[in-house]
């Protein structure tokens, strides 16, 4: 808590801004990297702005097999994005909402968002998208005991099971050391996995085969798929805010601090662009070793912090 | 052969009708068969307008074709399909044109959901107009399995055509393929011809090989007229099919990279690939070469000085294209992705006459160019690119190594154009011979492209016939994803990128 409680509501309400209004800049970031790479000029870094303002006026077709499960999707996912971005801390030590195992709500708001959108793919009836939230379940099985054996490292390390602690405050000892490393190198993969990036999944494919998230959403137009790509670009803001969170230097003031985060975010952003402009996609097949990786990493952090 | 009744000729060599004599249904089949035993290629079968059953076989070591023919008299015969795998798709062809019944079809199936051309028989007995890829479709039945279907309407730009797959969870168990959404009428189109649209017609085969597909039609047309092209214009037509399999190449290897999510080789060779469609423009004024040929030579010379200007921005394309392209080989995922998927076997790719470069990437050295050479590639050969895996690794290596010859046809034959002087313009041509056949070949950037020409007593097109390579590969594609990953079909049929509208007609 700051000492001065002017300061810390205006941070509560800069992180709130922040997590309401920046999210759609990290796509249209990662984007422009991509085509710098690729030699394009490619599409303005505003561009999902653009786009989410064109599907709001847009109609949505609703197909007949579908119930109200499938608004439950993008609904889910962005309402649970949004409680889930308070949680972690962004430029400040503590986020907005902070109490002792956080860390299981946070985890699992992002597996219900999940379990909405598998559903809602469902609800269709489409073959596509029941493939789609097979091979979604599937990875995200995987993915997800990378996510929490690399809370328990931290858990370890900070006593805590707030993430505003266990990533604000990751203690001296810890930061660039060993564990932390791996722990992040197994929540990079996870954060590829999740947010469907080259090389687990292609965010720009059209290919209905082989699309993993995507094919999930094919038929939601309109207004609901604004939120899907809403939902889709908080996920990016509030995971990545999780994996700059515990290399962050949190000693200077709370504008530096502030900077620091957004800078953490932009190099993230050009990170993931430059990785998906040098590499191919894997094979599906192979995707399930790439994230046990993570789990390996990550298992090997947690096993270091017990020694 | 000459036992069956087969008369050998050469690619684009016109014969008079009488001199193909009408051999017996049996004598007629097992020729076929036997022909296609011994190594030869079924490269056409089809019936002409007197109802006479008429087959090209292709003897790619001698360098020549076979001709034969014989007459249906009844509305069914014995299929030879269960002896010879290529006859399958052209015996339902034959059915759904003229309602001729072949029994013991083991895949009688309808192939482009059109009417009957003769009217009030029709194979199946449907009496209303068929609608496309309404049919039974090959199912597999189980706890586990499911029926995957795609298209006609696909998520990107691409042409329609429905994709019917049984699956194990990711793993492909069969793949069915149903054309027929572009189905236009071009063969019936022809007939009466030629008048001023054939040559439109024969080029709008399939767009993308505008070239490969005029050619055919002119040699016809030259064969039957009986007139010879000067060696500078079919020096010319040589550059203008050799732009159009560079164009078609560098499109495909970045399209490849696309789709396994490469993105420096797929956003260069979009660019790279316009590079070398607006050389063909700067020529003829069409990106694809339209109404470059014309029967008897070119509607567009390429005057020395053209040819000269056009070398160093050619040079400067193909710098562009290897850097974009050596990329690709560089990069470790790509490989993997390339290597690992779409293997069709060498034995396969025989048995069900595969062509062109597909069937180079299998290790079959099949190449019209050097086979049955036409044009300049007698005095000028392009070496044949091959490559042994038959996999989406080999489809793409050989269109990479393709590109390397077809660079260096080009480079020889402009520098050589740029020294001679232009032709003068071709007259018009003499009327065709009539009662003849002219079956001339060309190597489009797929494979082998066959118009069959047959005229009548006034010397006018009784029958015309057009065998795209996408009509002999089309199978290929089920094939090579028989226990792949269904995550796997794009690159594996963007490997082979037939043509829907060249099978559909």
């Amino acid at each position: 808590m700051s000492e001065f409680p002017f300061v810390h509501s205006l941070q509560v309400l800069l992180h709130i801004l922040t997590a309401l209004l920046l999210s759609p800049l990290i796509p249209g970031l990662i984007n422009k990297v991509k085509a710098l790479m690729a030699g394009r000029v490619g599409p303005p870094v505003f561009q999902l702005y653009y786009d989410l303002a064109k599907l709001s006026q847009k109609q949505a077709v609703f197909s007949r097999t579908t119930t109200w499960i499938f608004l439950a999707g993008p609904v889910g996912t962005v309402a649970a994005g949004l409680v889930a971005a308070m949680l972690v801390p962004f430029g400040q030590d503590h986020a907005p909402m902070h109490f002792q195992g956080d860390v299981i709500l946070f985890a699992y708001l992002f597996g219900l968002a999940r379990f909405l959108t598998v559903l809602s793919a469902l609800d269709t009836g489409s073959s596509f998208e029941g493939m789609g939230a097979a091979r979604e379940v599937t990875f995200a099985a995987l993915a997800e005991p990378a996510l929490f054996l690399g809370f328990a490292a931290l858990a370890k390390s900070t006593g805590s099971l707030s993430l505003s602690t266990m990533l604000a405050h990751t203690g001296p000892l810890f930061r660039f050391s060993g564990p932390l490393v791996l722990v992040l190198a197994g929540w990079a993969i996870v954060y590829m996995a999740e947010n469907s990036r080259i090389p687990v999944d292609d965010p720009n494919t059209h290919l209905e085969l082989t699309m993993i998230h995507e094919v999930m959403v094919l038929d939601h137009s309109g207004r609901p798929f604004a939120l899907v790509l809403y939902g889709a670009s908080l996920k990016l803001l509030v995971l990545g805010a999780l994996l700059v969170g515990p290399i962050l230097p949190r000693n200077a003031g709370p504008l530096l601090n502030w900077l620091e985060f957004y800078l953490a975010l932009v190099f993230l952003a050009v990170v993931v662009g430059f990785a998906e402009s040098v590499m191919a996609r894997f094979r599906m097949t192979k995707v399930p070793q790439f994230l046990v990786a993570g789990v390996l990493a990550t298992a090997f952090a947690f096993l270091l912090m017990l020694v | 052969m000459k036992e069956s009744g087969f008369v050998p000729i050469l690619n684009g060599q016109a014969i008079p009708l009488s001199e193909i004599p009408v051999s017996s249904l049996d004598d007629f089949q097992n020729g076929i068969v036997q022909g296609v035993h011994d190594g030869l290629r079924l490269a056409c079968l089809c019936v002409d307008a007197e109802q006479r059953m008429l087959s090209v076989l292709a003897d790619d070591a001698a360098k020549q074709l076979w001709v034969g023919r014989s007459r249906l008299a009844q509305a069914s015969y014995s299929s030879i399909t269960p002896h010879c795998v290529q006859a399958s798709l052209f015996e339902r062809e034959i059915a759904e044109q003229f309602g001729f019944v072949p029994e013991g079809h083991p895949w009688f199936k309808p192939v482009r959901f059109h009417a009957s051309w003769t009217e009030g028989r029709d194979a199946w007995g449907r009496t209303s107009t068929p609608a496309p890829a309404v049919m039974d479709f090959f199912t597999v039945s189980g706890e586990e399995v499911h029926e995957v279907a795609v298209g006609p309407v696909h998520a990107g730009v691409i042409e329609p055509g429905h994709f019917r797959f049984q699956c194990h969870g990711e793993t492909v168990l069969h793949l069915e393929i149903a054309l027929g959404f572009q189905h236009r009428g071009i063969e019936r189109a022809m007939v009466g011809g030629p008048h001023p649209l054939s040559l439109k017609h024969a080029e709008t085969v399939s767009g993308d090989a505008t070239i490969a597909h005029a050619w055919a039609y002119c040699r016809n047309m030259e064969g039957l007229a009986g007139v010879t092209v000067p060696p500078r214009s079919e020096w010319i037509r040589g550059v203008a099919l050799e732009l159009e399999r560079m164009a078609n190449h560098v499109g495909d290897l970045g399209a490849l990279a696309g789709d396994v999510g490469f993105l420096p080789t797929a956003s260069f060779c979009g660019r790279i690939r316009g590079e070398w469609l607006n050389l063909s423009a700067e020529v003829c004024g069409s990106r694809l070469g339209r109404d470059w040929l014309k029967p008897g030579g070119l509607r567009y010379e390429l005057e020395p000085d053209l040819a000269e200007r056009l070398l160093p921005r050619m040079a400067k394309a193909w710098q562009d294209t290897r850097d974009a392209i050596e990329l690709l080989w560089g990069a470790a995922s790509v490989m993997n992705r390339f290597e690992a998927a779409g293997h069709v076997d060498e034995g396969q790719a025989r048995e069900i006459g595969m062509v062109g470069l597909a069937a180079r990437a299998c290790g079959i050295g099949l190449d019209v160019r050097k086979d049955h050479p036409f044009g300049p590639y007698a005095d000028h050969p392009v070496p044949v690119s091959l490559a042994e895996s038959g996999n989406v690794h080999s489809r793409a290596w050989v269109r990479w190594l393709e590109l390397a010859e077809s660079y260096r046809f080009l480079t020889e034959a402009l520098q050589g154009l740029a020294l001679a002087p232009a032709d003068p313009a071709p007259a018009a041509l003499p009327p065709l011979a009539p009662d003849s056949l002219c079956v001339a070949l060309t190597e489009g950037w797929r494979g082998e492209v066959l118009h069959l020409a047959l005229t009548d007593s006034k010397g006018r097109f009784s029958r015309y016939k057009i065998v795209d390579p996408s009509f002999h590969n089309w199978f290929g594609v089920a094939l090579a994803m028989r226990g792949e990953q269904i995550s796997d079909f794009p690159i594996c049929n963007k490997s082979f990128n037939l043509s829907y509208c060249g099978h559909d007609l």
